[in-house]
Order: C-alpha cells, then structure tokens, then sequence
C-alpha cells in the first residue's frame, strides 16, 4: 500500500471525495445522497489519506480531534431543530430562506443544517474508528 | 390571607430545599450560632402553620395547585386540613427545637454544614410528604424522605455499622415506596383521582372494586415497612446509627410517623372493611407488644427508646385499625404526645451521652445532682411516657380505651394488649428517666456535667409543651384534636375531652391498672431482660440475620449471572445473538403459522405466476452470480482476508441489485458502507491479532453453520411472506404526496431522514457517536493492556506474540513488497508493533508527556 504511485495520487484522491462528499451532502435534498452518505464518503477519504501516509498524519490533516468534529455534529443538529422556536413553532419544525445571491435563489433551510450535524457525526465517529484503528502502537488516540 | 396563602403552602415545602441548598454556606458564615439561625426557617413555618389554623377550622380545607406536567393532567398540589395541619405542625415545631440541639450537639464537627442541609432537605421532604395533594406527589416525597433519611442515617459514613444501618433503611422503605407507588397507580387507574382530597369524597367505590385486595396490599406494605410494623421492624432499631439528633427527629415525628400518616389519610377510603382491621389490628397489636418487650431486652438507652418507638407505632396502626372515633381520637393525641415526649427523651439521652460519655442503662447513676435542668427535662417526658394525669399522654391513653367495654371477646383482647403494651411502654419511660438520674453516682468515662444551653432548650420546651396542651385541654380538642380526627373519620366529631377523674367509669380504673402493671415491670425489669436475653439466644437467629443473608444472596446472585452472561467470549455473545435471531425469525414463521401464505393450497397451479420474477435480464444474472461468487468465496476462502474481501464483493453484488430496482440512495449507501467495512474489518484483524486462518473445530463450524443458514434462510421466508400481503401504502403516500409542497424536497428518503423523521435521526446520530465513544474506549483500553504486557512474565508472553510477526512480515513481503529492504506495509508494521518489546518504549513517552504538566 506504500507504493510510491498510491502515495502520490493519495492527497489527489483524497481532495476529489471530500469535495464530492460535500456536493453529495447539499444535493441530498433532491437527489440521491444527504449527510450520511456524504459523512461516510468524507470519512472513507480520510481512510485513504491515513493508509497513504499514516493515521498522524491523517490526524494532523484533520486539525480538530474527530470525535470533536461528531460532538459538533450533534451539537448542530439539535441547535437547527432548537431555531424554530423562535418562531414559536414546537422543536424541529423546519424553517426555509430563499436567498438572493448573485442573480440566482439559493435556498437555505433548517433541514439543511440538520444535514449537515449528519454530515460531521458520520464522518467524524467513522474517521475516529478507523484512525485509531489505523495508528500505531505508541501514538495518542 | 387571602389569595397569596396558596403560593405560601407550596412554599413550605419547598422553602426546606432551598434553605438546605443554602445551609452548608450559612453554617460557614454564622458558625457558632448557625443552629439558631437554621431554626428559624421551620420556626418560621410553625408561625405560618398555626396562622392557617383558623381558616382550616372555618372551611375544612386549604389547598394550592402549581401546574407540574399540564399535558397529563397532573399539578404538583398541596392541601392542609386537619390531618396534615397536626403533623405538619409538629414536623416544624420539633424541626425547630432539633436544629438548635443539632449544632450543639454536634458542635465542632468537621461536616456539620452538610448534616444541617440533609436535616433541611428531610425536613422538607416531610413537609411536602404531609401536605401533597396529589399522590403522585405524595409519592415523590415519600422517596424524598427515604433518600435523605439514608444520608442522615449514614452520615457517619467512615463506621460500617452506620453504612449498614442506611443501606438497610433504604433498602426496606424503598420496598414500602414500591408498593406505595403500585398502590397509586392502581388508584388512579380504578378513580381516575389523583388527588388526595377528591378521594376523601369519592374514593368509597374501591370498597366494591375486585382489585381491593392489592390496592390494600399496597398501601399497607408501604405503610409497615415505613412506619417499622412487625415483621419489617428490624431496620428502625439499626437506623440508631445515626447521630442522636437525627434520631430524635426521624423516630419520634417523621420517618416513622409517615407511615401512620398515610394509613391516617387513606382511612376514609380504604378503610372500614374486615380485611383492614384484621390486619392493622393483628400486626399493630404483635408489633406493640414486641416493640414494648423488645426495648426491656435493651441496656442501651438509646436502643430502649428506638425499640419503643416500634411498640408505640405499633400502638398507632392498632388505634387506625379499630377506626372508632374515640380510638381515631386516641390516635392523634397519642401521635402528639408521643411526638413530644420520644423527641424529648432521645434529646436527653444524647445529652447524657454528650455530657457523661455513654448511654448504657448499667453505667450510669445519680446524675440527678450533676445535670438537674436535664433531670427535669427527662422528667417531664418521662411523666407523659407513664401516661400521668398533668399530661396530655393520660388524654390519650383514656380515650383508647374508652369504647371497648363491649362484651365481644375482639373488644376485651384488643383492650388487653393496649394495657400490657402501655404498661410495658410506661415501665420503660420510668426506667429511662429514674435509672441514670436516681441512686447511687457511677464513673462514667467522662465526668458528667450539664449540657449547654442548646442542648437543653429542645427536651424542656416539649415537656412543657406536653403539659401545656393537657392544660389548655378545651383548646387542644377543638383545634387540633377535632378537625385531624374530622379528617381521618371524614365525618364531623366533637372534641369531648374533659378535665373530670370520674370514678365511676371504668376508664380510670383500667389506667390505674396499667399504672400498677408499669410499676410491677419496672420493678421486675432485671428479670424480664435475662428472660428476653435467653429467648434470644435460644432463638438463634433475627429478622436481621435474615436480611443479611437475603442481601448477600441478592449480590451473589447478581455476581452469578455477570459471570454466566457476561463471559467475555466475543464467540458466544455472537452465537447469543443469532440464535435469538433465528428464533425471533423461526417462531413466528413456523410456530404461529405466517409460512402458510407462502403456499396456499388451493392455488398450487399457479406457481408460475409466482416466479414470474425470475425472467431477468441477462445483466441482471450477472449480478445475482456475482453476489453467489462472492458468497461461495466467503465460505471457501483460504484465510480470513480473502473472507472479509469476499464479503465485500458479495456486499458490492448486493448493492447493485438495490440499483437497478430502484433504490438508488440505500445502493450509494451500501457501496460505502461495503468499501468501509472491508477496510475496518481488515484493519480489525491485523490490529487485535486475529489469526489468519480460521480455527474453529468441526463442531463449532457445524453450530454456527447451522445457525447462518437457519437465520439467512429465515429472512428470505419472512420477506417472501411479507410480500404475499399487500403493503399499506397510506403513509408512502402521504411522503410522495407531501415532500415537494411542505418539505421542499424531491429525494423522499432524505426529506424523511432530515425533516419529517428527524427527531428519530438526531436520536440516532447521538447513539452512533456514543457507538464511537465506547469503541474508542476499548481501543484505549487495549493500548493498555499492551503497555501492562511487559510486567507478564516473558515466558508467558513470547511463544504466543513472537511468531505472529515473522509470519506476517514474510507473507507481507512476499506478495506485496518483493522490492522493499524491510516490510513496511500497513498490515506488518501493525502486527510488528504489538510485539511488547516494541511497543512499550513509544507508547510509554506520551504518557509522560501527559504526566508532566
């Protein structure tokens, strides 16, 4: 696996799924995919990352602690449900913004945001799992 | 008054709480007075108690609502009447004087401010546990007063014995606050009321109602294991363990009397039937004489008192039981003057233990002359103890036996026992009061001196107190005797207490009698103790002794079956598991009949209808092969890596069946999901140093065979069956229908995840982070395990660790790495790395890294 070819194209890979991972996130709405999905490709990137270099590094990459990132996944998705109540609606009712931006209507949506809590959660316990799984002897999980 | 009194009944109970959250921070701040100023809180509630006699007396009734959980109908609501204004009254007023015996009996100790908040938060507990409205409240601080009483109880913790006595108290109440609970459950099941107050009025059906029986059953196991009914006696006498303060309050007016409390209120509704006479009757009669002989077997004063404490709430449910009206009128005074002078003669006996450094009856002597204001104190409980006329125990005692002149043969038994337990009971009040104080002075371990102020203020006002009420005796039966017996009756009575000695009734005479019973047992005290004594020892054994044995086997037996279910063999959990599956999958299909629909006899002709679905097209087949090549490698792989791989080709085949029949998002998922767990379970295999090959024996192949095909075929039938009914499309329908117009999403599987259904995914992505938290925590916990390796003697460890390397690094070599001078793949340097040898210095550095700041 430390073929020097796999190590070259590895950060390329790994660029190309993440973004996919996002694109696969947003358009979950419509069309096929949503945060789970889109968590398990962005983990299994990392998963790429950590067999081409090593878990350290793949951790360094990171920057935040992946259970860290899961934690503020579920803290997002329980804060997008909690926004309704300022509209007096009962917990988790969804809330939509069409948004102007550049000639074209964005919309933004609570349901969005709880995606994307989704998103962090599956990448982040997934990622922690395999990292740990990954790293060597002596390293800190 | 007026409209605010209703936010100030709540308050009582929960002013308590508040001052307890307070205490410890008080106490620090005012230290040596910080008794006093703790007192004034339930000072202040006695104030605010007696200023709601008047409208009790006028309307009956007081009560106040807060809305506790509207969607269920439920208010957490209070409610003063007679009943609970008398126990009410005497919780704070005693509350009051305990505070202030509490902080100079215990001046100096280091956890004082914590043994103040507890007193407060049980005092409160009490408080609400007497004005509840609402059972289910009622029941919260029935468990309030059990949770507090056991830190009070164990409040010494670092003594075992103290530690047993509050696990034990805990232990049976809670038993009772079980019971108490089903009780009201079914109440408002067979009501409808939740209310205290309703019951009273409408609570007379549950005479006529089947299940009677157990409301009954319920409310009196609650009230005996609370208020110590034989045989649920022995843990009162244990609970002596806590400090004397405490004693004094929890065995004379609260803990206990909650019991009596409750039998009190639920007289009206479930009372008045055979059964529950019979039964208070029976239990409350063997209770008084055990309690009563019980204390005479003691030399300890303390445990005296606590085993008379048994006999005279044994005298109480006895008096509930037989439900006369002078008997409900011998039960408030009784509670009363009891309250005042129990409470005023543990106070006495923790002064003398205070002052003179022990409490065993044969210590002591002739403290008279050393500690006369305690003397008199201890006299003035004593002489209610003994029933004497200048007290209103004489009162109470008068009244129960007032009405059983009746020539039935229950009546004259009943009277009996009331006389022997009160002769009993009076003799020893005389030998708490006369022994240490009268005759000949003894050396005691400390010389004896009289207590301070606060020490004596409490046993003083209440013996004052209880002579006081005799005094005012037309006051007394108006305001607190007639409108508590109002309550408990639920019928309207007089008060006809009057200060006449008639001769001519028989009353007097049988108060003369017990009078002169007392003074022959007192007399004789010393030959009934060594009577009791022998019995003991000739019995063997105690109702304790079989607590102990029950709570061992209790823990034993939950050691048994950890052991037996959690075995740590990660083998068994999983054949555990699939078995239940199959059975799960089995029993419905074969046991209840569902497989019938998947052959209904009179269409056999029309098979092929049924495999219609077989015509696929030729991409198709190649799939489901695919998905049967996977399966056949799985089974027939060399090694276990070629297995997981396998799995992963099968799981890929899978997912694209999902594809082409048209659920595009769970065949997405699933290709992930397969990648992930190949490389996982690769990884999991190098990294916790599974052999490569499998190992098992033939047997185990066969049972775990055996079970994969009776869970895989079982799963085909259950689909093919669920397929043979029709689908209830109403809620799909409704998603189709409703997810562009509401939910502004095409993708129904996701609006359903993130929006109609996403209370239920935020439960599940909290539960898969917690999934992640704990296996991280084994990884941890292995790491560990590795780091402790080195200490196992080498020998142990070498054989079994060192080989596992070399094969791995040269089957790692061989095919993949041919060029590399050393293996370095991800799999060698794994398995390498477990080797202790290896592992122990780097994994050692961080460690101290982390030690180090």
């Amino acid at each position: 696996m430390n073929t020097v070819i796999f190590r070259t194209i590895a950060p390329i890979i790994v660029a190309i799924m993440l973004v996919f991972s996002v694109y696969v996130c947003l358009r979950g709405h419509n069309e096929p995919g949503g945060g789970f999905i889109g968590g398990l490709i962005a983990a299994l990137a990392i998963v790429v990352l950590g067999i081409s270099s090593s878990a350290a590094e793949a951790r360094r990459a990171l920057h935040f602690d992946p259970l860290s990132i899961a934690g503020a996944g579920v803290l997002l998705a329980g804060l997008s449900g909690l926004l309704s109540i300022f509209n007096g609606n009962p917990f988790m009712t969804s809330i939509w913004l069409y948004l102007n931006i550049g000639g074209s209507i964005v919309p933004f949506s609570t349901p969005m945001v709880f995606d994307i809590g989704v998103y962090f959660v599956v990448f982040g316990t997934i990622a922690s799992i395999t990292l740990a799984l990954e790293s060597e002897n002596g390293e800190e999980l | 008054m007026g409209p605010n009194i209703d936010a100030s009944i709540a308050l009582v109970a929960v002013a308590p709480f508040i001052a307890a959250a307070l205490a410890p921070l008080l106490h620090r701040f005012t230290k040596p007075l910080s008794g006093w100023v703790l007192a004034l809180v339930p000072a202040a509630i006695f104030v605010f108690l007696v200023s709601l006699i008047k409208p009790v007396l006028a309307t009956g009734m007081i009560s106040a609502r807060i809305g506790w959980v509207p969607a269920y109908g439920l208010d957490l609501s209070f409610f003063v009447d007679g009943l609970s204004l008398t126990f009410a009254l005497t919780i704070s007023g005693i509350g009051t004087l305990i505070f202030i015996y509490s902080v100079a009996y215990l001046a100096g100790h280091p956890h004082l401010g914590r043994f103040l908040a507890f007193l407060m938060a049980f005092m409160g507990a009490m408080l609400g546990l007497v004005l509840a409205d609402n059972m289910l409240g009622l029941f919260m601080f029935w468990e309030l007063t059990a949770v507090t009483s056991f830190l009070l109880i164990g409040f010494d913790a670092v003594r075992v014995v103290a530690r047993r006595g509050a696990i034990q108290t805990l232990v049976i109440t809670n038993i009772g606050g079980m019971a108490l609970l089903m009780g009201v459950l079914l109440v408002h099941h067979l009501t409808g009321i939740w209310a205290l107050s309703d019951l009273g009025v409408h609570g007379h059906a549950l005479h006529e109602n089947g299940l009677y029986g157990l409301v009954l059953a319920c409310f009196i196991i609650a009230a005996f294991t609370k208020s110590a009914q034989f045989p649920l006696h022995f843990w009162l006498p244990n609970a002596m363990e806590a400090p004397t303060p405490v004693s004094a309050f929890l065995h004379s007016t609260t803990m206990v009397q909650a019991g009596v409390y409750l039998l009190a209120r639920a007289a009206p509704w479930l009372g008045h039937t055979a059964a529950w006479t019979t039964i208070l009757i029976c239990f409350g009669g063997v209770t008084l004489l055990w309690g009563a002989l019980g204390s005479l077997r003691q030399t300890d004063l303390k445990q005296m008192l606590a085993q008379s404490t048994i006999a005279s709430l044994g005298l109480l449910v006895l008096l509930i039981g037989l439900g006369t009206e002078t008997a409900i009128a011998g039960t408030v005074i009784y509670f009363v003057a009891h309250a005042l002078y129990k409470a005023g003669l543990f106070m006495v006996v923790g002064t003398i233990d205070h002052e003179a450094g022990t409490r065993d009856i044969t210590a002591l002597g002739g403290l008279s002359g050393k500690m006369p204001v305690t003397f008199a104190a201890a006299v003035l409980a004593g002489l209610s103890m003994f029933g004497l006329p200048p007290t209103i125990a004489f009162f109470a005692k008068e009244e129960m036996y007032l009405d059983l002149f009746a020539p039935h043969w229950q009546d004259l038994s009943v009277l009996a026992v009331l006389i022997a337990g009160n002769a009993l009971l009076a003799a020893v009040g005389a030998l708490v009061v006369i022994k240490p104080f009268i005759g000949a002075a003894t050396s005691t371990p400390k010389s004896a001196h009289e207590g301070s102020l606060g020490l004596l203020a409490g046993p003083v006002v209440l013996g004052f107190a209880s002579i006081a009420a005799a005094l005012s005796l037309g006051w007394f039966g108006h305001t607190v005797l007639a409108p508590a017996a109002n309550a408990i009756l639920n019928e309207p009575i007089e008060s006809h207490l009057r200060w006449a000695i008639d001769l001519g009734q028989p009353v007097i005479w049988l108060s003369l009698a017990t009078w002169v019973l007392a003074v022959l047992a007192y007399r004789n005290a010393a030959t009934i103790h060594t009577m009791l004594r022998r019995l003991d020892t000739a019995l063997g054994w105690t109702a304790d002794t079989v607590f102990d044995a029950a709570m061992f086997g209790l823990i034993r037996f939950a050691g048994d079956m950890t052991r037996a279910l959690h075995h740590g063999r990660l083998e068994l959990y999983l054949v555990t598991v699939f078995l239940m599956l199959a059975l799960a999958l089995v029993v419905p299909l074969f046991g209840l009949g569902a497989i019938d629909a998947l052959w209904p006899s009179e269409q056999l002709g029309d098979w092929s209808a049924k495999l219609a679905w077989l015509q696929l097209l030729p991409h198709e087949w190649g799939v489901i092969a695919l998905a049967l090549a996977g399966l056949g490698a799985i089974v027939a792989a060399p090694n276990r890596l070629y297995s997981i791989l396998a799995l992963g080709v099968q799981g890929t085949a899978v997912a694209l069946i999902f594809l082409m029949f048209g659920a595009p998002d769970l065949a997405f998922t699933q290709f992930i999901v397969e990648i992930l767990s190949v490389v996982i379970l690769a990884l999991v295999m190098t990294r916790l140093n599974l052999d490569k090959r499998d190992h098992r024996p033939f047997e185990d192949l066969a049972r775990d065979g055996t079970l994969a095909l009776v869970c895989g075929v079982g799963v085909s039938l259950l689909l093919m069956v669920v397929l043979t009914g029709t689908l209830d499309t109403r809620l799909s329908d409704f998603f189709i229908a409703t997810s562009v117009p509401i939910a502004h999403g095409h993708n129904i599987v996701n609006v359903i995840l993130v929006d109609y259904r996403g209370f239920d995914t935020l439960g599940e992505i909290s539960v898969l982070m917690a999934a992640g938290i704990a296996i991280m925590v084994l990884l941890r916990n292995r790491r560990k395990a590795i780091l402790a390796a080195p200490f196992v003697p080498p020998t142990l460890v070498v054989p079994k660790v060192k080989p596992k390397p070399d094969k791995s690094a040269k089957s790692a070599s061989a095919s993949k790495n041919k060029a590399a001078p050393k293996p370095k793949s991800a799999v060698g340097k794994a398995v390498v790395a477990t080797s202790p040898e290896a592992a122990v210095e780097p994994a050692r550095a961080p460690r101290r890294k982390r030690a180090a700041p």
